[in-house]
């Protein structure tokens, strides 16, 4: 939505990663959002996830639906192809693109309205699927486009800018997204980069359906006192069940861990791992069962609960589950997808 | 019953017989069975079925119609019915051409004022024939439909070795099958041998017409089409009648597209959560540069209306199969209709339009979905195969399919890494050759070249979000020139010259060909002598306008209510309403021969126009 062009000069000293890619090199346009957007913060997150994973910027597919949201894949990863797609719609277009083409990554922006009002069928059914992607949920209880109407993650009793009180219920969507069968379930906090970044990053390297919800407030209609989606309220009511660090590799992992309460979990398919620091003393993430009743409580204490909520070591995604071959579909040819026609007179004298 | 002063219809080689069934009995095969008998005799036949939208327990007519000038469209009229259905006895009976024939299970005996007096009756006890043969009680109900086949098979002359034949490559490798199948078919030719000897005046003898036809369902063709046109994606949603169109590409890809080293599937089927997620995945895949599909009907099509807009105006290929049934709203899920035109072709808000192909039998559905992901690509757009319940799910004999291995997928205009690094110019929604087709990258063509941001909202030339006016009417006229692009590149409409010269011209296209040749015979014999164009996609070309222009009035035969490819032809094409005259058939039944030669007929006498003079004709 910009029409303001980044300078393109470097400067000489800024650090590079090990493809020899700067911070900038993630960038996208600049942001049109309002000045201290949590949305902007999550972007800022994901570019700092993917020049440490040293990811080619181009081998990113960025697909988002409508809404606040939804524009930011315009504001990081400029070499990436972007998607903007329809309201509510964005998981299945990604699951058609991912079918495309299995070697790009697949990033998912959505927003609380476009995933759990319009698009909370898609949501659910690209969870079932397990198909390999990062799902982001920039998630601040409001329809900011549209200037200021609750959305249907906004808690019961929450109070909109303009006094309104909510009394619907609100959807969870870490609970739902467990529900519905992804493998990788976290939320965090727009205003905690340190907890943000890292499970962005393993969110990237697990094979399946990686889905992190961000609480991400929204300055302009629901940052007030009452509004249970404000940085004092999210700040207040942090419960972080564990801090995780995601490796690329066993031996990259640092010397200065201290031992404990440490919980290691396999990262993908290229050995990275995941080791979280358990915060919560009987939180295990590997465990489904007890990982939903536990977001279950929190909720009904106010807490909103961060960190890595579920991961299951042994995902599968949704190529597998198709048994789908090997190279992108969008680089095989007629040799490999006609059958020709002497096979064709076969069938054709079958059908007499 | 039967008495010396009732008409006899006596017939070889053509005539009608409709089975009256029950839903889930297990007629429909050994009806099949029937209908192929008369192809492996040489003789072509039409079948049809109508079905109710339901699994069991209701009414199911299948309809035959050997015939063997080879006119595969509905005639009207049964010559023979074959009565199995008591819940629409009336019904059927009343439907019996004078002088036809009732076939009855006559175990119980029904009183004479179930029965018309200028009908022929035959009866056998069929319910006793079985109950003394078989104990279990699926068996009885299968079995006596193998045995009325046996017995219509000794009343028609048709050849028991060929029904045997059929039999024996049905239950091939099950031999527990095949036996008790063959003894209910001896069962019912022995009765018919003996009992039925002279009791029809329908007959069958081998014939020389089928050539090398074969037999296929237009959905089943349609997916082979996808299978060799190289679409690796298919997302769909159960919806009649289009269903067998998915499941038969899943069978197609089963057999010719894994692997053979590793076993891994060079193809996906998504059966998704509903139409919406259905074309999400289609575009999603196009846009991504795999070649996809989704067949559906007209509910989903209403639902896909969103999406197809974003397709429209974002530039990427996606091939939507539509098997038109009977609307609006879920309207007659198991009926045929033509209903879905304009709908399809101005899907989505805002001014949208979108390429149509109009195939009309299983032959073009086969060629039409290849040609589709070919144009998909090509222009970089929503392509709508048109097709409908009489031509999907119906077996049809059909031209046998043909391809060319030297022929190559048009992949349409894709920049390169190489294009990019010679310094090619790349604008994603710029014209840079005068056709309106703008040039496209796929995501990671390029590390640092070629990137866009893929919208919904207006942009400028290089994919720019613009609101600006210029750059809004500049992209709408660009894809006004791309749909102009488009009348050169569909399937051209095919002409019918009359005999004789002709004033009058017939437009009509898709399931409605058939019908139409053969009204066309008819009307020729009745000195109505007129030239029909087969329309065979959208939007139209010169070939059209020529054709309304050179007559003094054009029919427009549809199977719907509104005239909708008329609505095209006037509000798109421009062509003045008062040249065309519509010819409507929308009752959910596939349009017959009879009812479009005697519409045409009576109009052509309302008008009060003599033939053409042919010999002053010829000295103009």
């Amino acid at each position: 939505m910009t029409y303001l062009a980044k300078p393109k000069l470097h400067h000489p000293s800024l650090p590079k990663n090990k493809l020899g890619f700067t911070r900038r090199d993630y960038e996208g346009k600049v942001s049109t959002l309002c000045a201290g957007c949590g949305h902007d913060s999550i972007s800022a997150a994901l570019i700092e996830a993917f020049f440490e994973l040293a990811v080619e910027p181009h081998k990113v597919a960025k697909l988002s639906g409508i809404g606040c949201s939804s524009k930011t894949p315009d504001y990081f990863l400029g070499q990436s192809h972007g998607f903007n797609t329809v309201h509510g719609r964005m998981p299945s277009v990604l699951t058609g693109a991912n079918l495309a083409n299995r070697d790009l990554i697949y990033l998912g922006v959505s927003g609380d309205g476009d995933s759990a009002s319009i698009g909370i069928g898609q949501f659910a059914h690209v969870m079932r699927r397990g198909v390999n992607m990062t799902y982001i949920l920039e998630n601040n209880g409001v329809y900011g486009l549209t200037k200021g109407q609750f959305s249907a993650t906004a808690d019961k009793g929450s109070k909109a800018k303009k006094g309104a009180t909510n009394k619907d219920t609100a959807i969870d969507t870490v609970g739902l997204a467990l529900l519905m069968g992804a493998t990788f379930v976290a939320r965090s906090f727009s205003g905690d980069k340190r907890q943000l970044t890292p499970l962005i990053k393993a969110g990237i390297a697990h094979q399946g359906a990686a889905f992190i919800d961000v609480i991400s407030p929204c300055v302009a209609f629901n940052n007030h006192a009452g509004s249970t989606k404000s940085y004092d309220y999210v700040r207040e009511h942090n419960e972080a069940v564990n801090r995780l660090d995601f490796w690329p590799s066993r031996e990259a992992i640092g010397a200065d861990y201290a031992e404990g309460d440490v919980i290691e979990v396999p990262a993908g398919a290229e050995g990275s791992i995941i080791r979280l620091r358990k915060l919560a003393a009987d939180y295990d993430p590997t465990d489904k069962v007890n990982a939903v009743s536990h977001i279950a409580r929190a909720a009904e204490k106010g807490e909103v609960l961060t960190g890595l909520l579920y991961v299951s070591p042994d995902s599968e995604d949704l190529h597998a589950h198709l048994n789908t071959y090997p190279a992108p579909f969008n680089k095989l040819g007629e040799k490999d997808l006609c059958p020709g026609s002497a096979m064709l007179d076969k069938i054709n004298a079958g059908l007499r | 019953m039967t008495t010396t002063t009732i008409k006899r219809l006596e017939a070889l080689n053509d005539f009608v017989v409709k089975f009256a069934n029950v839903n889930g009995s297990g007629s429909a095969s050994a009806n099949e069975l029937f209908a192929k008998a008369f192809l492996r005799m040489g003789i072509p036949v039409s079948p049809r079925n109508i079905f109710p939208s339901n699994i069991q327990g209701l009414p199911t007519w299948y309809e035959v119609r050997v015939t063997e000038k080879g006119h595969l469209g509905r005639r009207g009229g049964v010559d023979l019915m074959v009565a199995m259905n008591p819940q629409t006895w009336a019904q059927d009976v009343k439907e019996i051409e004078p002088g036809g024939y009732l076939f009855y299970d006559n175990t119980k005996p029904l009183p004479p004022s179930k029965f018309r007096d200028d009908i022929n009756v035959i009866g056998m006890p069929l319910t006793e024939i079985t109950n003394a043969t078989y104990t279990d009680s699926r068996e009885r109900q299968l079995f006596k439909n193998i045995i009325y086949v046996g017995a219509l098979a000794g009343m028609l002359g048709m050849e028991p070795e060929v029904i045997a034949e059929l039999i024996g490559e049905q239950y091939k490798g099950k031999e527990k099958l095949l036996k008790p199948n063959l003894n209910a078919l001896q069962l019912g030719l022995n009765y018919a041998r003996q009992n039925l000897k002279d009791a029809m005046g329908l007959k069958v003898k081998r014939a020389y017409n089928v050539g090398d036809k074969i037999f296929i369902e237009g959905n089943a063709a349609a997916a082979l089409g996808c299978v060799y046109g190289g679409a690796t994606v298919c997302a769909w949603y159960p919806i009649t009648p289009s269903s067998s169109l998915a499941e038969a590409f899943q069978f197609y890809c089963s057999k010719m597209r894994v692997d053979k080293e590793t076993g891994k599937n060079k193809f996906a089927i998504i059966q998704a959560e509903d139409e919406l997620a259905s074309i999400g995945i289609v575009v999603g895949a196009g846009w991504n540069g795999a070649r996809a599909f989704t067949s559906t009907s007209g509910p989903g099509i209403s639902l896909m209306s969103e999406f197809i807009g974003l397709a429209y105006f974002a530039e990427i290929p996606a091939v939507i199969i539509d098997v038109q049934r009977g609307g609006p709203s879920t309207g007659m899920p198991t009926r045929t209709q033509q209903s879905d035109v304009v709908k399809a072709a101005y899907l989505s808000h805002g001014d949208t339009k979108h390429v149509l192909l109009f195939p009309h039998d299983p032959n073009e559905c086969f060629h039409f979905a290849a040609e589709a992901l070919d144009l998909a690509e090509r222009l970089q757009t929503p392509v709508f195969l048109m097709t409908d319940l009489d031509i999907g799910m119906n077996q049809r004999l059909t031209d046998p399919f043909k391809w060319d291995d030297s022929r190559r997928y048009d992949r349409g205009k894709l920049m390169t890494a190489e294009m990019l690094d010679a310094g090619k110019e790349f604008g994603r929604y710029k014209d840079f050759d005068g056709d309106g087709i703008p040039y496209r990258t796929l995501p990671a063509t390029h590390p640092s070249k070629g990137a866009y941001f893929t919208r919904g909202t207006s942009k400028n030339p290089y994919a720019t979000y613009s609101e600006a006016g210029a750059d809004y009417q500049y992209n709408m006229q660009r894809l006004q020139k791309k749909f102009e692009t488009a009348k050169t590149l569909v399937p051209q409409p095919v002409l019918t010259p009359a005999k004789h010269p002709a004033r009058f011209g017939v437009i009509y296209y898709g399931s409605t060909s058939p019908s139409m040749h053969e009204a066309l015979e008819a009307l020729s014999e009745q000195n109505i002598h007129v030239n029909a164009l087969r329309v065979r996609g959208f939007p139209f070309g010169d070939e059209l306008f020529d054709f309304v222009a050179s007559h003094s009035k054009v029919f427009v035969v549809e199977q719907n209510r509104d005239a909708q490819l008329k609505t095209l032809l006037v509000n798109d094409a421009g062509i003045n309403p008062a040249n065309l005259i519509s010819i409507l058939h929308y009752d959910g039944t596939p349009i017959t021969a009879r009812f479009i030669q005697k519409e045409i007929a009576e109009i052509v006498a309302a008008l009060n126009v003599r033939p053409i003079n042919i010999k002053k004709d010829k000295a103009a």
